[in-house]
């Protein structure tokens, strides 16, 4: 197929053929962005949190009427023997907050006691020597905290841990060549010794100025004290719907001065999975929506456009065809004619996928695109141009050439 | 003539039925996006207090010094207590006061109900004119109770529907945990959105509080906050709640009302004065840096408005423009396959001022349909907001009779706009050129 003849061709229609090279451009440009947000969610989304959720439920409890710190270690305890009782119940700690729960402590961890010559943030869980078992923790190196290890704390007390466990991602920070066992680190003014190191524990936060340290948790080996509390419970295999019907209960059997919120008081895990990543969720769903929505738009447009050429050169179609041009001349002429204007438009496409990146970046933080993104979105828009144009080329091949003696 | 502009560009757009339809829905989804988008937009940017946005003020002050900051972290935005205790001695503004977040658990009189958490807010006296926060039942309480640290409270009145029946309530008691509180005042309805005052722990967009009460009471009662306690650049703390409220964690927030410039170039220069003598006086190791934010300032500052949101927005905007681009393109095909009926018309003596408004008119009609159409677009938009959007937020945008009339007139604009090429070329068709080939 030679192209200067369609290169001529093209110079009558210069307004239509820039407004499909425009149209090109800007949706590629659109597209390559929208997918690479979309990627970016879902990479967010399918982070493992390192914890067994499948067999998990989380109670938020709170006391009424601001017992004190020694009722409430009583009462804590009253909860825990409780619940450790309900039938299809494994296993369940207390603590301040949980992985994906989108509140907590978050302490710099150091090599020395000056506070603010932190290595790195890390999430902090208070933890007794029933949590690695309840979370399911893969244990990847030391032991597990022992029972009279296990300190108390009230309200506004110090955080100063003797011991602690820490995730590798933490441990990999800290000691970056050797084993943290044994190890000192400072999350307070005195060293806290590494006894343990489990593989992966997230920490409450999903928001992306966190992102960098989100598998840097610490548990420290405490009961904190305080009139709010958390209760992550462990259900037997196959017992987490009938397990999660009967702990408010069960709990509310043991006194009735405490709130468990009728409405999310008790969640299983799939439920605060659901809403920490709601907002990702929802971008990666308007997203995608958008740029199906304009691959149809653009597609359409062109068929649109495409058609009134074709009707257009119905007599020169006819007169080419008179002259000897096959079926297969014309057809590959408007396939070649749609293939010249859309890689121009991808090729400008590109340029402004990348600009429009740039700036993104500049206003949102987010990643640079990969070019990846931005060839697969060439090839994709190339495709859907040829796509559309076959429909309306196939029938400009079908003309006869008696239309090239037609005068209307 | 219009009438039979109307006539003739119904009769073409019925002629070509796909391509009709295909150019509405294209500007009907394009704006319906745009739209939806641009209510949540709209929703979660708007001026909480538009009468007083520039008379309300945050002050800031670096409790840390520079140190602190070498990670590129921010000055914290909110005051260690003992400096928005000793703003608040000084009382330099007209209004003031100092808040932070609190929650309790309520415990019914009747004792058959079970106790259920409350939140709400810690305050001064000041906090009800300077947000003019309005009440149904009483009012706020007075400087007096506040120097008194009074155990009064000011409640919602959808907690006084719970509680009392929508009755007044005043001079009732609550047990909020273990102390009693007396009403002395109902608030009607209030919640502005964003919640200005406590945005800086991201609690811009919720249900409104359950209740306030003194700030002096709450500190006697160890209450706790509810919000951010950000120690991050203090070198540690001593145990116990007096070592905390002695501490550099920065936990309050704090608001000042300054009528006019003057007002506000002197809080400025109070500010300096004050970091200055902490230096002076050993508790700061730095130059002062201090700073004061008008209420809108401090929204952007605090980034109120989440940056998925902006680009929802921009993407939905980009994807408008394409449609809009692909309505150019078809209309030109649709108009200019039309040569031949232009010439005979212009050969018959139609002027090309009377082409242009004949297409223009024809446009125009694409642009209300894609109008209607967009209409019912963003109402299923706007149904499943939910999908995409934070349920706080997505519950605040909602159809309007404003929105409404923007939708119309946004399809209507940018149809025409966009026809605008396409109709010059047509009214430069040449009547002599299509009459020969026939």
């Amino acid at each position: 197929m030679q192209i200067r003849p369609v290169l001529a061709a093209l110079r009558h229609h210069k307004a239509g053929t820039l407004l499909i090279a425009a149209q090109i451009a800007l949706t590629l440009a659109i597209i390559c962005n929208a997918l690479f947000i979309i990627h970016e969610r879902l990479a967010r989304l399918s982070q493992p949190s390192g914890i067994d959720e499948s067999s998990l439920l989380v109670i938020g409890n709170e006391w009424v009427g601001k017992p004190t710190p020694a009722q409430i270690a009583s009462l804590m305890a009253a909860d825990l023997d409780t619940l450790r009782k309900v039938p299809g119940v494994a296993n369940v700690y207390a603590t301040n907050s949980y992985p994906l729960s989108n509140g907590g402590m978050v302490l710099g961890v150091g090599h020395s006691p000056d506070k603010l010559k932190y290595v790195i943030n890390a999430a902090t869980y208070f933890a007794d020597e029933n949590t690695l078992s309840t979370l399911g923790l893969k244990s990847v190196e030391g032991r597990n905290f022992r029972p009279n290890e296990i300190g108390v704390l009230d309200g506004k007390g110090a955080v100063q841990p003797a011991e602690v466990i820490i995730t590798r991602a933490l441990a990999t920070q800290m000691f970056p060549h050797a084993s943290a066992i044994g190890k000192p680190i400072y999350v307070s003014a005195r060293p806290s010794i590494v006894i343990g190191v489990v593989d992966r524990l997230r920490t409450p936060f999903v928001d992306s100025s966190m992102a960098k340290w989100s598998d840097c948790s610490v548990l420290v080996p405490y009961r904190q004290l305080t009139p709010i509390t958390q209760y992550v419970v462990r259900a037997q295999p196959r017992q987490l719907d009938a397990v999660s019907q009967r702990l408010r209960a069960a709990l509310y059997a043991v006194t009735r001065m405490r709130v468990i919120s009728p409405k999310d008081g008790v969640r299983s895990f799939a439920q605060v999975r659901e809403a920490a990543y709601r907002d990702d969720r929802g971008m990666a769903i308007l997203m995608g929506g958008i740029s199906v929505v304009l691959l149809l738009v653009t597609g359409a447009g062109i068929v649109g456009l495409s058609s009134f050429w074709v009707g257009q050169r119905r007599k020169q179609i006819g007169v080419r065809r008179a002259l000897g041009a096959t079926r297969r001349d014309i057809l590959s002429y408007f396939l070649t004619e749609n293939l010249l204007i859309a890689a121009s438009g991808v090729a400008v496409g590109g340029v402004l996928a990348i600009g429009l990146n740039l700036w993104l970046m500049k206003q949102f933080e987010m990643d640079r695109l990969g070019m990846g993104y931005v060839l697969g979105g060439v090839v994709a828009l190339l495709l859907l141009g040829q796509g559309a144009v076959l429909a309306p080329a196939l029938r400009a091949s079908r003309v006869s050439p008696v239309e090239a003696t037609r005068s209307v | 003539m219009l009438a039979y502009y109307l006539r003739l560009g119904l009769h073409s757009l019925r002629r070509n039925p796909l391509l009709t339809a295909l150019m509405v829905l294209a500007i009907g989804v394009g704006v319906a996006t745009s739209m939806t988008t641009y209510a949540v937009f709209r929703a979660v940017s708007a001026n909480p207090l538009p009468d007083k946005s520039s008379r309300l003020f945050v002050p800031q002050i670096d409790p840390w010094g520079p140190q602190a900051r070498l990670d590129g972290s921010d000055v914290p935005d909110a005051l260690t207590y003992t400096d928005a205790m000793a703003l608040m001695r000084d009382r330099k503004g007209a209004r003031q006061t100092a808040i932070y977040p609190i929650s309790h658990t309520l415990i019914p009189d009747d004792v058959s109900r079970e106790p259920f958490h409350v939140s709400g807010y810690a305050a001064y006296a000041d906090f009800f004119p300077m947000f003019e926060a309005p009440f149904v039942y009483g009012s706020g309480w007075d400087r007096g109770q506040d120097d008194a640290h009074a155990a009064v409270v000011v409640i919602s009145s959808q907690l006084n529907r719970q509680l009392f029946g929508g009755a007044s309530s005043l001079g009732r008691t609550l047990r909020l945990d273990d102390h009693d509180y007396q009403v002395v005042g109902v608030m009607a309805d209030w919640n502005p959105r964003p919640r200005f005052y406590d945005v800086n722990n991201d609690d811009a967009f919720n249900d409104p509080p359950d209740f306030i009460l003194p700030f002096t009471h709450a500190v006697d009662t160890h209450t706790d906050t509810d919000g951010n306690n950000n120690c991050r650049g203090t070198s540690g703390r001593d145990p116990g709640w007096d070592g905390w409220l002695r501490s550099g964690c920065a936990w309050v927030s704090f608001w000042v009302e300054l009528p006019d410039s003057a007002a506000v170039a002197a809080y400025r220069s109070y500010l300096q004065g004050y970091a200055a003598e902490q230096t002076r006086a050993g508790r700061f190791h730095w130059p002062s840096n201090t700073a004061l934010f008008n209420l809108t300032q401090w929204l952007r500052h605090e980034q109120v408005v989440p940056p998925a949101t902006r680009m929802s927005l921009l993407l939905s905007l980009g994807f408008f423009l394409v449609c809009l681009v692909n309505t150019v393109g078809l209309l030109l095909a649709k108009f200019m396959r039309r040569a031949g009926e232009i010439g005979v018309r212009r050969a018959l003596g139609a002027s090309r001022r009377e082409i242009w408004l004949q297409f223009l008119v024809e446009a125009a009609m694409v642009g209300v349909a894609g109008g209607v159409a967009g209409l019912l677009f963003t109402g299923v938009g706007m149904s499943s907001i939910g999908l995409a959007f934070d349920p706080d937020i997505a519950r605040l945008a909602h159809m309007s009779a404003g929105l409404i009339g923007l939708t119309l007139l946004c399809a209507l604009v940018a149809t025409v706009a966009a026809a605008f090429y396409p109709t010059w070329r047509a009214a430069h068709v040449q009547p002599a050129w299509q009459l020969k080939s026939n």
